[in-house]
């Protein structure tokens, strides 16, 4: 089996890459002009015709479309073919009151599958492995999107969904999972688990995973690949743009290869929308240049990441970009200072901590507050108030350090914060509740 | 020839130590001495037992947190000054004592003291030494 799904694809020429991305485009905008009246409402108010747009260098010149976008046109308004021709919706969770419903044509859905699939083989993933599926089945597409990339790559399947940790535990021990997909903090809990029961990290038979749909740091990653005895690989998609599989990264481990035939990437300013030029840190933009039913143009994707060609040794020629920095809607800003939970999270395993966090923010006296509930492993218990006093002062200082705001840390007992099986809780701002917009 | 001592974390809610001691209780043993240790947000459950192998067993069932250290058991004089003399043998030779607690059993003449210092054996040695009665595991098992 070779190492990529679709090695000419994979490994094209740049020039090549642009080239395709160009032809793509020109037919796609003329596509979405003619089948989707709230872009074309927006391409006239900027007074852009699809007869502008003559490849990838007029890309710029197209309207963003963002989330609010999206909410304004639900459920219909940014569909581009009958729904007849279509054979599956998704949604977002719709956490933050902004549910989003996409819609796919078979043909949609084909290339999905070739995304996905090209994701496992660059995890090593080959026809005989055993694919053991812990994302979500359902509206959700993380279940649904690796289901289709494994079928299509032609592994044994196991759709598992997410929770009852026990069973999951039982078939990937007697049916032998190779490649576990999940989410990062889901991976990490089975791991946690899997110790827990007396089993060594070479008692499994996985030999990687593919873990995504939420952020994850550096250090979690050595903490999954150490406690489950594998290659953590991280994934990158959105429900906008199909799901899981936009982006993939191969053995080199140093960002993720966009699928660029189907998919082009920009760097913008968040707040002046101009486009970046490559290296630059800012939030990426997504246009879906072969989807036929929900075909978003220019979508502003509020994670922040770099994007970078430089060679990499996989032989892929895609673009990478970084593991998001953040979402500029994950961000918390407190006492003015802008926080990301990822940087919180890093320093806990840096100072030797499971990523088994809670931050909790606050207004107290008109003042923000931050507190982070940290779960402690075996061996970080002392039976004297000293020792853990001084455990949670060091853990303080470290993140004040990191953060330049004194938080108070609270060292709790493992598995006492509530787990979602399928994405962590990973803040609570209570400042909602006084009608703070945050 | 220390005696081991079972600690538990438990946060500072109600019901917490109900868990812990509820738990104990299903399963037959005995606890011999307990102290608790509390701060704002947590409290540390100290304890000796006569089976801590079957405790630990019920409390992690239950998910408890916990943690065996060895800490070092004295009989003292049940008479006034009995304490001052142990403590006074370790505070000579500069031995810092993190907390102790103390109980009694049916014994006229002794109290116990549980002592957790840093360096058992030097304090067990020393103690020895001043003619401090030491109390093993085996006591523990027979009060």
């Amino acid at each position: 089996m070779s190492r990529y799904f679709q090695k000419e694809i994979e490994t094209m020429p740049v020039e090549q890459i642009k080239q395709t991305q160009s032809e793509k485009l020109v037919k796609q905008v003329k596509y979405v002009y003619d089948n989707v009246p709230y872009y074309r409402d927006l391409m006239d108010k900027k007074g852009v015709k699809p007869e502008d747009i003559k490849g990838i260098e007029d890309l710029h010149k197209l309207p963003l479309i963002s989330k609010n976008d999206l909410r304004e046109a639900y459920p219909y308004g940014l569909l581009a073919t009958d729904l007849k021709n279509c054979v599956r919706i998704h949604s977002t969770s719709g956490t933050t009151g902004k549910r989003v419903v996409a819609f796919y044509t078979q043909h949609d859905i084909d290339l999905w599958d070739d995304c996905c699939a090209r994701a496992l083989v660059a995890a090593g993933a080959t026809d005989e492995d055993v694919c053991h599926i812990a994302y979500g089945f359902g509206l959700f597409t993380g279940g649904a999107g690796l289901n289709g990339g494994s079928h299509k790559l032609g592994c044994l399947t196991l759709p598992m969904s997410s929770g009852n940790t026990d069973r999951q535990i039982q078939f990937m021990m007697d049916l032998k999972s190779t490649i576990l997909c999940c989410t990062p903090s889901y991976a990490a809990y089975i791991g946690e688990t899997l110790k827990e029961k007396g089993y060594k990290p070479e008692d499994n038979h996985l030999k990687a995973g593919i873990f995504g749909a939420e952020a994850w740091t550096e250090e979690m990653r050595r903490d999954i690949e150490k406690n489950l005895g594998i290659k953590a690989y991280d994934i990158y998609g959105l429900t906008e743009t199909s799901g899981p599989g936009v982006a993939f990264e191969c053995e080199e481990q140093t960002g993720m290869h966009i699928n660029e035939d189907h998919f082009i990437a920009e760097i913008i300013d968040p707040d002046t929308e101009e486009v970046l030029p490559e290296g630059s840190k800012g939030e990426l933009v997504f246009s879906a240049i072969d989807k036929e039913g929900f075909p978003l143009l220019r979508y502003r994707t509020r994670y922040i990441c770099v994007l970078s060609r430089k060679k990499c040794s996989c032989g892929r020629t895609f673009i990478k970009m970084t593991k998001p920095m953040g979402r500029s809607d994950d961000m918390m800003i407190i006492r003015g200072v802008n926080v990301f939970p990822s940087q919180i999270e890093a320093v806990l395993l840096n100072e030797g901590y499971a990523p088994n966090y809670q931050i909790e923010v606050d207004r107290v006296n008109n003042t923000d507050t931050l507190d982070v509930y940290v779960e402690m492993k075996e061996g970080d218990f002392s039976d004297k108030v000293k020792d853990m006093t001084n455990k949670e002062k060091a853990l303080q200082g470290a993140i004040k350090t990191m953060l330049g705001i004194n938080p108070k840390v609270h060292l709790v007992a493992p598995k006492s914060i509530q787990r979602s099986e399928g994405k962590a809780v990973r803040v609570i701002d209570k400042r909602r509740r006084l009608g703070i917009n945050v | 020839m220390a005696i081991k001592q079972l600690s538990v974390f438990v946060e500072n809610k109600v019901g917490k130590l109900a868990a812990v001691t509820d738990a104990i209780a299903a399963t037959g043993v005995d606890i011999r001495a307990m102290s608790m240790a509390d701060t704002q947000e947590f409290g540390i459950i100290r304890m000796i037992v006569d089976d801590i192998d079957s405790a630990k067993e019920k409390l992690s069932e239950k998910n408890l947190f916990m943690s065996v250290t060895e800490v070092v058991g004295v009989a003292v004089h049940d008479r006034p000054g009995g304490l001052d003399e142990v403590v006074k043998v370790l505070s000579d030779n500069n031995i810092n004592i993190d907390y102790l607690y103390a109980f009694i059993s049916e014994s006229k003449h002794y109290a116990y003291v549980v002592l957790r210092v840093d360096d058992n054996e030097t304090a067990e040695k020393l103690l020895t030494e001043k003619g401090v009665k030491l109390i093993t595991e085996a006591d523990i098992s027979k009060m």
